[in-house]
């Protein structure tokens, strides 16, 4: 984990590859407190793990495992549908590498600990301590041997991506719009802190506290006093189906499953296409099996940028960033009623813009 | 004095109105859109529409040309007006000239793939 530093930046680029239809920010959102992964991570280590019910919260995690457990897996299940196994795999790996950096002091945080700070959290909300049962249970648990396997797969992994796909300055562009991104800065910090908040034997000690070994400490506190701030985002993560282009003949490209993509998003299709020929310059049309003809050639790669910046303008609440939008028309101007928190804003209608003459102009005319 | 009836009723002007409150709506208009159109082959075409007043295309488009290295022209459009029209993808190449030259960058808006 020494390396978190250095991989750090290049979080967001690796997530990208791996699903196709993250929406940036919200992944960006969800990274400091995803709560799961970093489970998993402590248990693999070892170092927290098989720590039994010594205290009373313990032995209500466990109790409580059994129901909490199902629905995230069914949660998993849900978002990795469309994905094949292989990213499924890949996925997780790399949600490690987010909250190693970012929210250790939770995961990190022992039994000892817990103790500790019972007192003042005596009525503690039982989601954030039944994740942490989790981690102690990790031997029980099904899915562990995949997790382990993952956890080989990933170094490799993230070598590979850490050199290759530079991500697009569209792409840059999108997140700055929308000031994401808080997280890339504390990271490092927060490993420390983490480290610190393991035993934390500065408690004790008549030194000055350290900034990391603070911060840590704060994290751990707010996130026991507030689960919901770890449970709420740990199922937010919105994917997508990448999109499957192919190509037909050499001049226009097929985008199989719009319809699908459309009915996740909650959009319809004709506000999708209307997008996307705008911002690609170009134009096509709906065949028969509700496939989309895109004149010219297009790579997924393409398609899914521009559907990448659609989500981040049209389906993306932007005060909340929940993609349970609902885009309705009145007087002819879309407006973007969020169903999570209830803002409602109106959203730049789609307009084409200048369409340089390409091809034969005889054949303009005859239109 | 006037008579009622003889007032003209502008029948748009409600229409017109909303567009004009909500700054959201209305402010695609001073943006500057840089666009990128495919012709055959690998062959593109980099558009930039939108260039406010107090630039000359004509001077912008010669330092664009000598820049990229690439030829282009100046497009009279009806609507749009004046559009600078590139040869090659010249998108990420435009943003950052313009933001050199000391233009704001959240008014430049890139579209395309």
């Amino acid at each position: 984990m020494s390396e978190e530093p250095l991989f750090d930046p290049s979080l967001k680029k690796r997530k990208k590859k791996q699903v196709q239809f993250t929406v940036d920010p919200l992944a960006a959102d969800e990274d400091p407190t995803t709560p799961a992964p970093d489970i998993e991570e402590t248990t693999v280590d070892g170092a927290v793990v098989d720590l039994g019910p010594s205290t009373a919260h313990e032995r209500m995690k466990l109790n409580g495992e059994g129901e909490t457990k199902p629905a995230e897996e069914e949660d998993v299940k849900a978002m990795f549908g469309d994905l094949k196994k292989k990213k499924k795999k890949k996925e997780i790996p790399m949600d490690f590498g987010d909250d190693s950096g970012t929210s250790t002091p939770i995961a990190a945080a022992p039994a000892p600990d817990v103790g500790a700070l019972s007192e003042a959290v005596e009525d503690l909300d039982f989601s954030d301590l039944k994740k942490k049962k989790k981690t102690s249970k990790k031997k029980a648990n099904l899915d562990m041997e995949a997790f382990e396997k993952e956890l080989k797969a990933a170094p490799a992994e993230e070598a590979d991506d850490d050199d290759v796909e530079p991500t697009p300055a569209v792409d840059l562009d999108d997140d700055a719009d929308l000031g994401e991104d808080p997280f890339a800065q504390p990271a490092p910090g927060e490993i420390l802190a983490g480290v610190g908040s393991g035993n934390e034997p500065w408690l004790k000690s008549d030194r000055d506290y350290t900034y990391p070994e603070l911060l840590g400490r704060f994290y751990q506190s707010l996130h026991l006093a507030n689960p919901s701030l770890l449970s709420s985002s740990s199922g937010k993560r919105y994917t997508i189906a990448p999109p499957s282009i192919h190509r037909e003949g050499t001049k226009k490209s097929i985008f199989a499953n719009v319809t699908d993509i459309c009915k996740k998003m909650h959009r319809q299709p004709e506000h999708v296409i209307a997008f996307l020929f705008s911002e690609m310059g170009t134009t096509g049309s709906v065949d028969g099996n509700g496939q989309l003809v895109i004149k010219g050639r297009f790579q997924q790669k393409q398609i899914e940028n521009v559907l990448r910046r659609y989500i981040v303008e049209y389906v993306t609440c932007k005060t909340c960033k929940s993609p349970d939008t609902l885009l309705t028309k009145e007087n002819r101007i879309f407006f973007m009623a969020c169903e999570s928190c209830g803002s409602r804003r109106s959203v730049n209608a789609i307009k084409s813009g200048f369409q340089a003459q390409v091809g034969k102009r005889s054949r303009n005319k005859t239109g | 004095m006037s008579v009622q009836n003889l007032n003209s009723f502008d029948p748009f002007a409600e229409d017109g109105d909303p567009l004009g409150d909500s700054q959201d709506v209305g402010s695609q208009a001073d943006y500057i859109h840089i666009r990128v159109q495919q012709r055959n082959g690998r062959k593109t075409l980099t558009t930039l529409q939108g260039l406010p007043k107090q630039y000359d295309p004509k001077k912008l488009l010669k330092a664009f040309k000598k820049e990229f290295a690439c030829n282009g022209t100046l497009v009279d459009d009806e609507k749009m007006g004046q559009v600078i029209q590139l040869q090659g993808d010249q998108r990420t190449k435009i943003s950052t000239f313009l933001t050199e030259n000391g233009m704001e960058k959240s008014t430049i808006k890139v579209h395309g793939f």
